[in-house]
Order: structure tokens, then sequence, then C-alpha cells
């Protein structure tokens, strides 16, 4: 294809969009809807994920070490453990620490305080405090510190309980529940989007079809077929950047309300996100909405060059 | 220059035969009428000429080229040399007369010089050299087909077809179309005209073919239409 063509292609296409006038609008609305599913899919998924993060984070496996336990023991099995590749990070909390923790948190309840002051001695022991990187290998780390490796060692003497068997239900719960998020997530958005590009491909099917008269006038003009459909890919093109647009620029309000009054039930302020991403986002609503009206104007005009 | 042998065309979806067994040859230069009522098969021979639809059998040739035969990147380059006309002129509705002509052109591969310099001139010699930047609906019946004949004229084609081109024109209208026709092939290039417009047969003088349910049943030189 010549350079002169693919200016004359392009010039063709910007000016169908502009005369086509309703038909573009209807284009637009259609693909701006499709388009807005993708970026509120784009929006939930970080939601998801951020909570999904925030809740790991909470659950851990936490060491409580007899009262009295030597300290150099203690940041032993904490090497050993640090060395395990599941482990994220592990914490030491003395037993001075944790008394301190105590008060604190008491710190307006002096009923508890009193009695703790009544005691001659710390009552509480030192723990350690175990993030894994997924959820899914707490188990491990559980099993390594009910392993012989530990018992051969007085190690095993000195851990009072690990409660990860009491905490197990509620994590291998919320490990079901995050796959069953995403699986749910994934299914929701192939359905979704599915639903939107049809819905999509047929309104520019439409439009050609509206159309075909006029392509079979360029047939017998003697235009060749790509001169032909040229124009309409072009056209879709500018439907996909139109939409594209107009989805940011809608979202920005969406964003801002969502940040002020949902935040705290996301976890997240969607409009910092919205800022965040701005860039990541218009590219992924573009280039989506672009491809999807390049590949319905190309499938489209196709019937009726075929002969 | 253009023979038709033996062509029969049957529809898909029809039990009869459109054209049958219709033969006849057009020498370059001629001015050619074919007439008939309507359904006696002469926008059929005109899709088929085009390679628009292909013959159940037989042969249709241009010069040496076998229409029927050609692949569709081939029929585009035919095309270019067949400038056509039609009863609905067919214009592009989103384009202006300017644009229409210049789609022509830039179909063809014309500079844009080229196209600057021609289509004003084309569209004056149609009379339509004010109104080159109105869209067809803004445009009469009559200016539409005269900006249809000036699109079908513009790349110098060898063979100009007009399918009833004053079927839907009052007879002030008609007179100028059919003027227009004899000037374009009195200037070298062939005409074919298909029209159940008796005056307009009767006013030529020049070769006419009649078809009567799809075979041809008179071919005269300066016939009339007889049927």
């Amino acid at each position: 294809m010549k350079v002169l063509d693919i200016k004359r292609i392009v010039k063709g296409g910007f000016l169908n969009f502009v005369r086509n006038g309703f038909v573009s609008l209807s284009s637009v609305l259609v693909m701006t809807i499709t388009l807005s599913v993708v970026t509120l899919i784009i929006f939930s998924q970080a939601v998801l994920s951020f909570s999904l993060s925030q809740l790991k984070e909470k659950v851990d496996v936490t060491v409580f070490f007899n009262v009295g336990a030597s300290e150099t023991e203690i940041l032993g099995l904490k090497s050993q453990l640090e060395e395990l590749p599941e482990v994220a990070n592990v914490e030491y909390i003395s037993s001075e620490q944790a008394l301190e923790n105590f008060r604190k948190r008491h710190e307006t309840d002096y009923l508890t305080l009193q009695a703790l002051e009544e005691l001659d001695s710390n009552p509480l022991g030192a723990t350690l405090n175990i993030e894994a990187i997924e959820a899914s290998e707490y188990e491990q780390i559980a099993n390594f510190l009910d392993s012989g490796d530990i018992l051969e060692s007085n190690q095993k003497l000195i851990i009072d309980k690990v409660n990860y068997s009491q905490n197990k239900l509620v994590i291998d719960r919320l490990i079901s529940i995050t796959e069953g998020a995403k699986r749910l997530g994934l299914g929701i958005t192939i359905v979704l989007v599915l639903m939107s590009v049809i819905i999509t491909f047929n309104t520019l099917r439409l439009n050609i079809y509206i159309a075909r008269e006029e392509i079979g006038v360029m047939r017998v003009v003697g235009a060749e077929n790509h001169y032909i459909r040229g124009p309409f890919l072009v056209e879709g093109m500018i439907y996909g950047l139109v939409s594209a647009f107009i989805t940011m620029l809608m979202f920005y309000p969406i964003s801002l309300w969502l940040g002020a009054n949902m935040t705290d039930f996301f976890g997240i302020n969607l409009n910092t996100y919205y800022f965040a991403n701005f860039f990541q986002l218009f590219v992924i609503t573009a280039v989506f909405g672009t491809l999807l009206g390049i590949v319905s104007s190309f499938l489209a005009t196709r019937a009726y060059l075929k002969k | 220059m253009i023979r038709f042998e033996n062509i029969t065309k049957i529809y898909s979806n029809a039990k009869e035969a459109s054209v049958e067994d219709v033969s006849f040859e057009i020498k370059e230069g001629e001015f050619v009428s074919i007439v008939g009522h309507s359904g006696a098969g002469k926008t059929t021979i005109v899709k088929l000429l085009l390679g628009e639809e292909k013959p159940t059998s037989g042969s249709i040739f241009f010069e040496e080229i076998e229409v029927n035969e050609l692949r569709p990147s081939k029929l585009t380059k035919l095309r270019r040399r067949i400038g056509t006309v039609f009863q609905d002129f067919r214009l592009l509705p989103n384009k202006t007369a300017y644009e229409n002509i210049a789609f022509a052109m830039e179909s063809a591969g014309k500079t844009d010089e080229k196209i600057e310099s021609d289509v004003p001139h084309v569209l004056d010699l149609v009379d339509l050299g004010s109104k080159a930047f109105h869209f067809p609906h803004q445009l009469s019946g009559g200016e539409k087909q005269r900006l249809s004949i000036a699109r079908a004229i513009i790349n110098n084609p060898e063979v100009v077809v007009a399918d009833e081109p004053t079927g839907n024109l009052d007879p002030v209208n008609t007179y100028e179309v059919v003027h227009i026709l004899k000037k374009i092939n009195s200037l070298g290039t062939t005409v074919i005209l298909t029209t159940h417009n008796k005056g307009v047969v009767d006013a030529i003088h020049k070769r006419v073919i009649t078809l009567e349910d799809g075979k041809v049943v008179r071919d005269d030189e300066k016939g009339k239409y007889i049927i």
C-alpha cells in the first residue's frame, strides 16, 4: 500500500466519523460502556488484591515461649526459621517487650494493671511472629516447628504453644475465599467482557450493514478491497480512542466520589489509585477499544467484500 | 471489443433463466441501446459485463479478457476501464459531488494534483461547477444523474455502461442525459445504454438490441424501439 493510499484512507475514516454523526455517536456510546466495564473490572481487581494483601499481612503464626526461655535459644530458632524459603519475615518480641505491649493495650484498664502489679515476676513469655510469603505456606512452617529437627534440640522444650492449629481454620478459610474470589472474579470478568464485546461488535456490524450499498458502489467504481475497507477500520479505531478518552473522563468523578466515600470500606482510595495508574488505565482502555473497533470492522466488512 | 457468447444466467433462487443463450458483439466506438420491458434481462447483462454476477453458462469477453474467469483483484482493474451510470445513481451519500468524483480517481491511483485539476473540469462539463460541495441529498434527480455520468467518465474509460439512466428523470433531464451520452460517444468512447424508454431509443438512431424474456429477438443497426 502506498503512502498516498494510507493518507487518503485515514482522511476518509475521519470524514466518515464526523459525517456519520448519529451512527458514530451510538457506536462511541456502546463502546464506552464496554470500556467502562473493563475499567470497573480493573478497579475491583485493585480493591480485591489490596484487601487480600491486607488480610494476608494480618495472618501469621505466633510461637509462644515458656517464661524464662533463654533469649539465645529463641534467637537461634529465629535464624533457623528465617532460612526457610517460605518465610517472609520473623519478628522477635522479648518478654519485656510483651509486658510493655500488654501495659499499653490495657492503659485504661486499671483492674488488670493492678493485678499485674501484684505479681512478682513477668508472667509473659517471649514470642516469635512468623509471616509467610503465601498464605498457603503456613502449614509447612507449622510442620517445621513440630518436626524432629527441633525436637532433637531442646528448643522444643522452650516452646509453650504455636497458635497455628488454633488459627488454622481461619487461615484455611481465608485461602479458600481468596482463591474462590479470584476464580469468580475471572469468571465474571470473562462473561462481562465477552457480552460487551459482542454488543459492540454487533453495533459496528450494523453500521457497516447500513453502508453495504456504499461498499457496492465503491467496488463498481473500481476501488480495491483494502481501499474500501481502510476507512472503516480507521473509523473503528477512532471509536476506540474517543471511547477510551470518554471512559477516563467519566471515571474521574466516579473515582473522586469513591475515594471520598468508600475508602474505609474498600481499604484503598480509588481516586489516588486512578491518578497513580492514569497512564496505564488509558493505555489499556485505548488499546482494547482500538483493537475491538478494528477487528469488528474488519470482520464486518469481510462479508461485503468477498464476492 | 465486447463479446457475449451463448450467455445463460439463472439466479440461484429462480426457476427460469434471466437471460438465455444471449450472444452479441459490440465494436469499439459503437453506441448500443439494449431495450426491452422490465424483467427482460437488461440489468442482468450489465451485471454480467461488470463481473458483479457470473453466468451460469457461456463466456463474456472484454477484448481478450474472459470476464467470468477473472479473480477479484483483476476484476477491480477491469472495472476501472468501464464507467457505469445507474438508474438509482449510486452516489456515495457521505461524500460531496467533488469527493464522489475524486473517489473514483483515488481508487484508480491518480495523484492529488491530477484530481485537483480534472474534477472541477468534469463538473463544469456536466454543469455542476457551482454545486461541487453539495452532498447528493442536496441535488435534484437530474443533477445526481449528471454527477454519476461525470464520475463514470472521469478516468477516461473505454466503455460507458448506462443502466436505465433516465428511469427516474423528467423529459428535460432525460434529454440532457442522452445528449451527454451521445457527446461522450462522439469523442470515441463506446456507450452501452439499457432503457425501456421508446422516445430515447428512437431519438438516438443507433444500434438497438431488443431483449424479450431473456432472449435477443432483434439486433438492428440504426434501429428503433419495436416490441
